[in-house]
């Protein structure tokens, strides 16, 4: 799995950083995602989708080849 | 369960469709929009669509690429016109289909205005294509008259005053967002407008919307007097789409009337601004037209209807965020008939505060002006658990709490109180 974020997209809302705290993290200064593990381990698959979709920027991209 | 049609294809019927495929719904999927263009997102229409940051292609939810690995029936264009629930059959304008499970995910629409048809130059900011429209209007000098001062006629009034436009905003209340955040927290906002040149007046209700036979000129308000603009954006609320629902047997009121589950019937769901339900967290039905709440609730009815034995109660804590000029708002919980705010860091005029919002005893929702990740998700965590309003008063930022003290005012139905400056807001 391959994941990407869209960075001018992304909206402050850390909905991402409540479901994968392993894979996402905030800018401290003004809560902009920060992509921790661009590839995670097979254990992390479910959250990250699950990520992607709430999004409400719909600033995450994962594509699983 | 063979054939889920999903009615609606924007955030809400999206996130239904994508979810039962991760969760291996690999029977016919049918998702129905309204609209001619593939789904997209509605939020930036009044914020970096009209300022020009993201182009109509970035607003796009899915790539053709993506919506195809969804193996979806996507029949855009096409409304729906009817259901029967014996039959299990949806008409719609172009034919009837056939499933096991239905989701109603058709959102709202904007209300209107008599006047606003026939005449270009009048906006609503709901479609893209709409808003695409309006963001030709923004030109400096121009005179935009909006009409309603809620979050889209907010944020477009800051993106109109940005680009150079004179700006005259109308609201029939006497404060601004006063409905969505209480009245304190939307006069700070009313006061953040006229600073940055914004022409707000309020106690202002619009009679009709008037123009020269093909553009609009002005409006007139109730008391008769006539505002002239060169365009108008309308944003006075919104009503959601059940119409085409009457008579089916599904219980409509504000919204299609769902259990805890969104179900509104046996394999029949509801999803996004559309469905009302009630949200066992806070013990009252309501509905919720943010962008998050969609998706969320997506991939709970997804779950639910897939396997409707092991149902779960959907229980999220609503989120929503405004860009209006330098703050960035953010707002946790259920912030509507709230019985008390207090600010718990910075103030209210200045573009940095947290505000907390009492019912009853609990902690039922926060609003937060440029407050940190960390700040937010430790607010967040609180209203889910329900946290005792007690430990607002009282939190580890040792908050001296003057309740009815010199920080007391009251204005309307809610009490504001002004407590100390905390300083570790999101640690309780």
């Amino acid at each position: 799995m391959q994941v990407e974020v869209d960075v001018p997209k992304c909206v402050a809302s850390g909905q991402c950083v409540l479901i994968a705290p392993d894979v996402f993290d905030q800018r401290d200064e003004d809560g902009i995602v920060v992509l921790l593990d661009d590839s995670p381990p097979v254990e992390q698959y479910a959250a990250v989708r699950e990520s992607a979709l709430v999004c409400p920027a719909a600033a995450i991209t994962v594509s699983e080849r | 369960m063979n054939r889920v049609v999903v009615v609606g294809a924007s955030a809400g019927g999206l996130a239904t469709a994508e979810s039962l495929r991760r969760l291996g719904f690999s029977g016919d999927l049918t998702l129905v929009g309204a609209e001619a263009s593939p789904p997209y997102d509605r939020p930036p229409l009044s914020k970096q669509i009209l300022t020009g940051e993201l182009t109509a292609a970035q607003v796009e939810l899915r790539s053709a690429e993506q919506l195809d690995e969804l193996a979806l029936d996507l029949r855009l264009g096409v409304e729906a016109t009817g259901v029967d629930l014996a039959t299990r059959r949806l008409s719609t304008t172009k034919g009837a289909i056939g499933y096991d499970a239905l989701v109603v995910a058709t959102g709202v629409r904007p209300r209107s205005l008599p006047g606003a048809t026939g005449a270009s130059g009048v906006h609503f900011v709901r479609t893209l294509d709409d808003a695409l429209g309006l963001k030709e209007s923004l030109q400096p000098g121009q005179r935009l008259v909006v009409v309603g001062a809620g979050f889209i006629g907010a944020e477009t009034a800051a993106v109109a005053r940005s680009l150079g436009v004179e700006v005259t905003m109308l609201e029939p209340e006497p404060v601004p967002l006063a409905r969505a955040l209480g009245e304190q927290v939307g006069l700070a906002f009313g006061a953040l407008h006229r600073e940055h040149g914004v022409d707000l007046r309020t106690e202002v209700a619009v009679r009709e919307i008037l123009n020269d036979g093909s553009r609009v000129t002005g409006v007139r308000t109730a008391e008769g007097g006539v505002v002239p603009a060169d365009a108008v954006v309308v944003g006075i609320g919104s009503v959601p789409n059940v119409e085409w629902l009457q008579g089916s047997g599904l219980s409509l009121g504000d919204g299609l009337l769902c259990d805890e589950f969104s179900r509104a019937a046996p394999d029949v769901y509801g999803v996004g601004d559309v469905a009302r339900w009630t949200n066992p967290l806070f013990g009252v039905s309501m509905r919720i037209e943010h962008r998050t709440n969609a998706a969320e609730q997506g991939l709970a009815v997804a779950r639910n209807l897939l396997e409707p034995g092991a149902g779960k109660p959907f229980a999220p804590v609503p989120y929503f965020w405004s860009d209006q000029y330098d703050r960035k708002l953010q707002a946790y919980g259920y912030l509507r008939d709230h019985d008390e705010i207090a600010v718990v860091a910075g103030d209210l005029r200045s573009p940095s505060f947290v505000a907390a919002y009492r019912k009853g005893e609990v902690l039922t929702g926060v609003v937060a002006g440029n407050a940190g990740p960390k700040v937010l998700r430790g607010w967040r965590a609180a209203i889910a658990r329900q946290q005792p309003w007690r430990d607002v008063e009282a939190g580890p930022g040792q908050l001296d709490a003057r309740s009815g003290g010199a920080g007391a005012a009251r204005t309307g139905g809610a009490q504001l109180r002004t407590v100390d400056r905390m300083q570790r807001p999101g640690v309780f």
